[in-house]
């Protein structure tokens, strides 16, 4: 009975942090002088209060989940990718560059090359700090970080040189955009909103990672070096070859995250300058939205909602009740920050639990299998 | 009692120790089960049982690691609370460790003096400490330089430094866990010596171990724990190896287990003069050459650190070879990687079986498929089998006995013993060639370590060559044809199992080279 209790209460676990965070994001609401019944009612109006709402809350959240999957991939394989917000850019980039160049060809031929481009792209730019881990032994955390800071110069570059608008090259104003594609480029809308296919792609991608995962000889490997590089290492498994693999396929999922942000939202690829000017933070995010979906990517699916939820609420939030935009930041912040330590308290609480069960001599006797279960929770 | 209550180290004596009706309960478990145990001064009293038995929990609870949840502690017939190590310290309680609490950087006067307040405030009194150390030494016949790093001593002067420890801190009554674990025999003797001086001294002894000959030999009382009950207490000049064997696990064990017939067939695994480094960078293998035949156990004994792990990581193509060859039923196999040496039929039990051997957050049956997972039929076209892995997992956990609730509990819930039970199903499930086991049966209990012996043995009867490292000599004697010794690096010598004697062994494996010893081969 205790066990059953505290197994659902662990699942329940971050939607109490999420609760636990709101929370406190209403003291700060009222230090403020605002209403907060009125200010999460307008969150909550924005993120879902109408079809065209929910279908930006989707549209948000498709980025968020593509790049989220990429992340359990990596996370699983025990490689931290915190590049994703250069691999959608680069990933974007060799896309936008597809449509850009072969104008002629049918348009189902031009999407499935872009997005096999944006994955190519995302893929590449996260397999050189595979290898630079895998054989030269460096951070990946690091590596992955300066990739993105290349990333963004490159985009940069390209945006405001070889690849911008040519309408915008012949004004003043110069905004680094590249040309619009052509309208049978465009991912098809699903229903009279902004909602795209690429959402839908994103849902089939999440079945297919997880088939990755936990069905085929790469999945139960990167799993097995992310696990254990040793027992890996000792069972014949070439352990650098899939840690580049992890983070190749998780730079992959990222770069797909860019192509479609081009292909079905913007139709040009957009920047106003920034780091994030592109990505909207959709590469970091992610990293979030697969933590908050305790790295699994079905799980994934409704993390990235709330997520999404969160970033277009907060919007309608911000100008209902009229809260600096800083506060949105603070209260994303708060939930991730709330998320993630209710995950390492879980992980202690289990910890000791197994600590106290499985104590040299109180190890879980033959006869006593319901112990074992109970720590195996 | 004599003359004086005073040990000779100036300490009050503990005339007994009682411990009644202890009770712990850990979540869902029963560890200790209104458990009786006392020790006198002047005996050496055995603690002995399985992994799991509640030893280690009852001795943390006199240690005050641990609070009973009922019983109480009796010290010279008064009951005594005990709620940390610094409390039965004061009582005069002292505990070694199996695995030493020493800081290696330091010198032993300094580790003596670690936690202790300084007679002279902020400043040391290590010259003080030093001469207490040297006094003591000599009442205990220890030989000790409190001046010497503990990095340079060897395992058994770093235990008389524990034991140095206990007695500089008052103890009259010492605990020690699994003492003879890590020594050599030689180092065992000296340790027993140091032990009957300590009881005639007046001292009370409480010794932990699994070793039965080591508690027939020391011993003058023995009680047994089984599932976190007393079974019983008896003087141990009434009882033999096998009746404490027996009780200690609840049915008839078979002690030396029955080696059967094997046929000796060709050469399987052969080095020839192999060369590796450490991870030191030191030399790790000096030149090693041998042959192991289909159908015969050679056994590898030597205390820790001589080139065991850089033996075993060698020939499983897990660490380098500088120079020399390793052939596998006459292929060169030097230098491949560890896959592609193990898909030629080697099999390997890795010393350090949860480090190495299998994977903790996969479960049962995740982890019985880690050698062979992209073999039919456990996948096909990249694809995993769910089907044929479980079959796999549910035939494996049957025929080997694992003792787990489901193929698909999770590695890390389950005992060591049953741990191994799956890496040694994973092994030899395969029916390989050759089979390389390290230390197959250290951390087990007499149950399942009886068990991986009989499976070795009958790998061997099937026809495969098997090289056992092991520091158990027992363990060495009990199953191998032929004895290789190795020492720094170097086999000393290869004996045959009829010539082998637990001492000629002993000083092979200090590096004395006998020359009665008959060489057999090369």
């Amino acid at each position: 009975m205790r066990s059953k209790l505290s197994t659902l209460f662990d699942a329940l676990l971050p939607v109490i942090a999420t609760l636990a965070a709101l929370a406190v994001g209403t003291v700060m609401l009222l230090l403020l002088k605002v209403n907060p019944i009125e200010a999460y009612a307008a969150l909550w109006d924005g993120a879902f209060g109408s079809a065209n709402s929910f279908a930006e809350t989707l549209v948000k959240a498709t980025p968020l989940l593509l790049v989220a999957l990429g992340i359990c991939i990596s996370f699983r394989g025990d490689v931290i990718n915190i590049g994703g917000e250069g691999q959608m850019i680069v990933g974007a980039v060799l896309a936008t560059w597809v449509g850009l160049t072969f104008t002629e060809a049918p348009g189902w031929l031009i999407i499935a090359l872009a997005l096999v481009a944006g994955f190519v792209g995302g893929g590449i730019w996260g397999g050189i700090p595979g290898v630079l881990k895998a054989y030269f032994n460096v951070n990946e955390i690091l590596s992955t970080v300066m990739m993105n800071a290349i990333a963004v110069q490159l985009m940069n570059f390209l945006l405001r040189g070889p690849m911008i608008d040519p309408a915008q090259a012949e004004l003043a104003s110069k905004i680094p955009q590249t040309a619009r594609l052509i309208d049978e480029f465009h991912l098809a809308r699903l229903a009279p909103t902004r909602l795209h296919a690429g959402a839908l792609i994103a849902v089939v991608l999440a079945v297919v990672v997880y088939i990755l995962l936990w069905r085929t000889i790469w999945g139960y490997r990167i799993r097995a070096v992310g696990q254990n590089p040793h027992a890996s290492r000792y069972a014949g498994i070439k352990v650098s070859r899939y840690m580049v693999l992890a983070l190749l396929l998780s730079g992959a999922f990222a770069g797909l995250a860019g192509a479609v942000q081009v292909y079905g939202v913007n139709y040009r690829m957009i920047t106003d300058g920034s780091a994030s000017g592109f990505t909207g933070s959709a590469g970091f995010n992610g990293i979030v939205a697969a933590l908050f979906g305790q790295l699994h990517p079905l799980w994934s699916i409704p993390a990235s909602i709330l997520f999404g939820a969160l970033l277009v609420g907060a919007n309608k939030m911000q100008r209902v009740v009229q809260v600096p935009s800083a506060l949105i930041t603070v209260l994303n912040g708060l939930v991730v920050v709330f998320v993630v330590s209710s995950e390492i308290w879980r992980h202690r609480r289990q910890r000791r639990r197994l600590a106290a069960a499985g104590e040299e001599e109180a190890q879980p006797k033959p006869d006593q299998p319901q112990v074992q279960k109970e720590a195996g929770q | 009692m004599t003359e004086s209550n005073l040990l000779p180290s100036g300490q009050k004596r503990i005339d007994s120790l009682e411990m009644r009706g202890i009770t712990k309960r850990f979540p869902g478990v029963l560890a200790s089960d209104h458990v009786n145990f006392d020790v006198k001064s002047g005996e050496v009293h055995a603690l002995l049982g399985e992994n799991g038995a509640g030893k280690s929990t009852l001795m943390k609870i006199l240690y005050g690691l641990y609070h009973p949840d009922e019983g109480t502690v009796l010290l010279n017939g008064e009951p005594v609370t005990i709620s940390s190590p610094t409390d039965s310290i004061n009582l005069g309680i002292g505990m070694i460790h199996q695995h030493f609490m020493l800081v290696p950087t330091l010198t032993v006067a300094e580790n003596v003096a670690l936690g202790l307040p300084s007679s002279r405030g902020a400043l040391t009194d290590l010259d003080k400490v030093s001469n207490r150390i040297l006094e003591l030494a000599k009442i205990y016949g220890l030989k000790i330089d409190p001046d010497a790093y503990v990095w340079q001593l060897s395992v058994g002067q770093q235990q008389r430094v524990e034991i140095i420890k206990a007695l500089y801190r008052g103890a009259a009554l010492l605990i020690l866990d699994e003492p003879t674990a890590v020594l050599t025999p030689q180092e065992v003797d000296e340790l027993f010596v140091i032990m009957r001086q300590m009881v005639r001294d007046g001292h009370a002894l409480i010794f932990i171990s699994h070793k039965l000959h080591e508690v027939v030999e020391i011993c003058n009382r023995v009680t047994v724990l089984r599932n976190g009950r007393t079974i019983g207490t008896r003087p141990t000049a009434e009882t033999t190896k096998q009746a404490l064997a027996n009780w200690m696990v609840g049915r008839e064990v078979g002690f030396a287990p029955d080696r059967g017939e094997t046929k000796l067939g060709e050469v399987r695994l052969s080095l020839d003069n192999v060369q590796c480094g450490s991870d030191r960078g030191t030399p790790g293998l000096r030149g090693v050459s041998f042959d192991v035949c289909s159908g015969e156990i050679l056994g590898f004994a030597g205390v820790s650190g001589n080139g065991q792990r850089e033996l075993a990581e060698s020939i499983t193509g897990l660490r380098k070879v500088t120079s020399g060859k390793v052939y596998l039923e006459g292929q060169d196999i030097t230098n491949m990687s560890p896959g592609d040496i193990m898909e030629r039929m080697l099999s390997y039990i890795p010393e350090e079986r949860m480090r190495d051997g299998m994977i903790k957050d996969f479960t049962v049956a995740e982890n019985m498929i880690l050698r062979e997972h992209q073999k039919q039929p456990y996948s096909k076209n990249g694809f995993l089998n769910l089907r044929g892995i479980a079959s796999h997992a549910d035939e494996l956990i049957q025929k080997f006995r694992v003792k787990t609730p489901s193929r698909e509990t999770m590695a890390k819930n389950l005992s060591g013993g049953n741990i191994q039970k799956i890496v040694l199903a994973r092994e030899i499930s395969r029916n390989p060639r050759a089979i390389l086991a390290a230390q197959p049966t250290r951390g087990l209990d007499i149950g399942a370590t009886e068990y991986v012996r009989e499976q070795l043995i009958e790998q061997r009867n099937k026809g495969a060559a098997v090289m056992l490292i092991s520091e158990d000599l027992d363990e060495i004697l009990a199953l191998s044809d032929r004895i290789a010794v190795i020492y720094e690096g170097q086999i000393m010598d290869i004996i045959t199992r009829e010539n082998a004697t637990p001492e000629k062994l002993g000083l092979l494996m200090a590096g004395v080279r006998s020359e009665d010893a008959t060489p057999v081969v090369k």
